[in-house]
């Protein structure tokens, strides 16, 4: 037997991606999907982080069209950006295998929703693997390669926190997989979405999607059953099913590891031969409405189960139709700023000038707590830009005077980029001021690179580093100014004042490198340094 | 799963938690347990609560412990303490910074180790090797001999 590992899912994941010898994965960091790619690097991978989840997934569909196994990791608010490709690719396939990982977080241990992207499986139309552990998430992936492959067809990988995050034990393959090379292969008629090509395309992608169902409910690959007793079934997928059989470990449990789409014999005749049976998933009630829609005698969970991670408590209260009250648990330290950090003094001068800041996704969202409660809205990656410019437009000219949009480095090149367009393309009267709070890094999810650090994935330099206020300057921004918040505090709010009271457009760079990020990044530039000697 | 022994770390983003359950996961497998550790990242560095769940056995099944079957609950900043004892059993065991004389203590960032050195006491399941493993395995070279030392001074408390 193989020598096992004691792995994260994440690093299960980088591991199989290593031996079912991905040719690259392109991702965006998000909790909790972020160490995938690094860990693929490590192992010896080819791995980029690629400026947002849209332009990630493209160069992995680019690289199967390639004939090759390319992989795409996000968290699962990034395959919305990513969404557009999404759709278009499950018409056409591509002829190398191509997995894209969403890490769904359900409780929100560190995102802005708790979408469950179980949806965008049906959506789209694109099979989905939900592994429940690090094993699973190991042999899973060689398996979501081979059904990409057999079908021409992406492969969506949904895993959540918990399997993200969670340590248990991995054995590793022992033979290695067999691919062969990069080719290209003109087929514009599936390759080339025009509406003649994708009327017949998506009718292909239907019957494949049937054959797929087929499959799964023909094969023992793609679902596992647990027979215990007959008195209480349970059909369930990824990690509710661990909870499932510690909660009820006298249940019959079918746990589908191909969880979309459908295998609907299975589903039937297993609701057959118990005389409960309850769907318990985490988050939106997908299952059990697709049962329902098979016509199967089988209950769900009550409402408020939809709200949060499941557990194994919560479990048994589903099983028990518990509608009672749960227990609040104690509520701990909240995260904050950290002391000594740059951004701190940023939202100072912001308090100080009373502003209304729209914010953006990253460790500067904290500024909406004590003591500086600064930030008026966040809604997603790249929309403080171009909510302050809403906010301008609709405000009355003294209200509209005090928006400021706030974002940091990454998120500037992820979609904020965009918002400057748009910023230098359709003017506000009063025009408008964006600080970009620059700590050189990618800190909330764990200081990753970007195109502004002149790093790549691995750390070694980057070909070239892109350079906000040479950007924003050549977009037709009319002011540029460059700052130290920690150092330059009243010229700070001096500018910052002079620009709210101007009707120009104004990027202000407020640069001071994170505190945790600095030391990180001296040592990778002395290690590269070291590296051109 | 009946035989599970869950055991939670818990204390401030930048204590070493998941240092410290990584440790103890980390000895438990190369005991031959069936081992799952679970936690939450993302937020912890910016100084917020953080605990990291242990559990082994021969099958472990959920990753996360339920709330009031903690066998052993190991708390590296006081302020934490309330916070997290509904997690233990009622029978379950805290250990607190508390259980150590910090003053024998050779360097006082070692303490977390030291509170390893008690948790271990109570592990008659993990052989010392497995520990001093661990612990050799998740720290720098530099820093072991007085890991050692510490996790000694919890171990014979």
């Amino acid at each position: 037997m193989a020598v096992k590992q004691l792995l994260s899912g994440n690093e299960a994941i980088a591991l199989a991606a290593f031996d079912a010898r991905v040719a690259f994965g392109a991702g965006y960091p998000g909790t909790p999907s972020s160490e995938i790619l690094d860990e693929f690097a490590r192992l010896g991978g080819k791995a980029q982080w690629s400026p947002n989840e849209k332009t990630a997934l493209e160069n992995a569909i680019g690289g199967a069209f390639g004939q090759v196994r390319t992989l795409a990791t996000m968290k699962h608010v990034g395959l919305n950006v990513a969404a557009d490709p999404l759709f278009t690719i499950a018409y056409s396939g591509t002829p190398g295998g191509l997995v894209i990982i969403s890490a769904d977080d359900p409780g929100m241990a560190s995102s802005q929703n708790e979408q469950d992207n179980r949806r965008y499986a049906a959506a789209a139309g694109v099979p989905m693997f939900e592994p429940s552990d690090s094993q699973e998430a190991y042999d899973f992936l060689f398996k979501a390669f081979e059904l990409s492959e057999k079908f021409h067809q992406p492969v969506l990988y949904r895993l959540t926190t918990r399997v993200c995050h969670s340590k248990s034990l991995v054995a590793r393959r022992e033979s290695p997989v067999e691919v062969a090379p990069a080719a290209y292969t003109k087929d514009v008629k599936s390759n080339v979405m025009i509406p003649a090509y994708a009327r017949i395309a998506h009718k292909n992608l239907r019957k494949k999607l049937a054959d797929i169902a087929a499959l799964s409910d023909s094969s023992n690959e793609y679902t596992k059953e647990l027979v215990k007793g007959e008195e209480l079934g349970i059909i369930t997928s990824g990690i509710s099913y661990h909870h499932c059989r510690e909660a009820a470990p006298e249940a019959s449990i079918l746990k589908l590891t191909l969880s979309y789409p459908f295998p609907a014999e299975k589903l039937k005749a297993f609701a057959a031969k118990v005389k409960r049976c309850v769907v318990v998933e985490e988050g939106d009630p997908i299952l059990y409405e697709a049962c329902k829609a098979m016509g199967l005698n089988v209950e769900g969970k009550a409402e408020m189960y939809r709200f949060g991670e499941l557990n194994v408590e919560r479990v048994r209260r589903i099983l028990a139709n518990d509608l009672t009250a749960e227990p609040v648990p104690a509520p701990g330290k909240p995260p904050q700023l950290c002391v000594g950090c740059p951004h701190r003094k940023s939202y100072e001068a912001l308090k100080a000038l009373n502003c209304i800041v729209t914010g953006d996704i990253g460790c500067y969202t904290l500024g909406v707590l004590p003591p500086f409660e600064a930030v008026d809205t966040c809604v997603c990656m790249g929309a403080s830009i171009t909510t302050g410019l809403g906010l301008r437009r609709a405000l009355p000219e003294a209200e509209a005077r005090r928006v400021v949009s706030v974002l940091g480095d990454s998120t500037f090149w992820h979609t904020g980029i965009n918002g400057i367009v748009d910023m230098v393309y359709n003017k506000p009267a009063t025009g408008h001021v964006v600080m970009v709070l620059d700590n050189s890094i990618t800190a909330m999810t764990g200081l990753q690179e970007h195109p502004g650090t002149g790093r790549k994935l691995d750390h070694t330099p980057a070909e070239k580093r892109l350079v906000i206020e040479d950007t924003v300057k050549a977009m037709g921004v009319d002011n540029v100014d460059i700052i130290d918040p920690l150092t330059e505090q009243d010229k700070l709010r001096a500018v910052l004042a002079e620009r709210l009271a101007s009707n120009d457009t104004t990027v202000i760079i407020a640069r001071r490198p994170c505190i945790l990020g600095a030391v990180k990044a001296k040592s990778y530039e002395e290690t590269n340094k070291a590296a051109e000697k | 799963m009946s035989n599970t022994i869950n055991i939670i770390v818990a204390g401030l983003g930048g204590q070493g938690v998941l240092k410290a359950s990584d440790i103890v996961a980390e000895a438990v497998f190369s005991a031959g347990f069936d081992v799952k550790k679970s936690e939450v990242h993302g937020m912890s560095q910016r100084g917020g609560s953080v605990s990291s769940e242990v559990r082994f056995g021969d099958d472990v099944a959920s990753p996360m412990i339920p709330a009031g079957e903690s066998d052993f609950l190991l708390v590296l900043e006081d302020t934490q303490i309330e916070v997290n004892k509904p997690k233990l059993k009622a029978e379950g065991t805290l250990i607190t910074l508390a259980d150590v004389d910090a003053s024998k203590l050779e360097n006082p960032k070692t303490i977390n180790i030291a509170m390893l050195g008690v948790l271990s006491a109570s592990l008659p399941q993990i052989a010392e090797e497995h520990w001093i493993n661990a612990l050799k395995k998740f720290l720098p070279e530099k820093h072991h001999a007085v890991n050692l030392t510490a996790f000694a001074l919890g171990r014979s408390k």
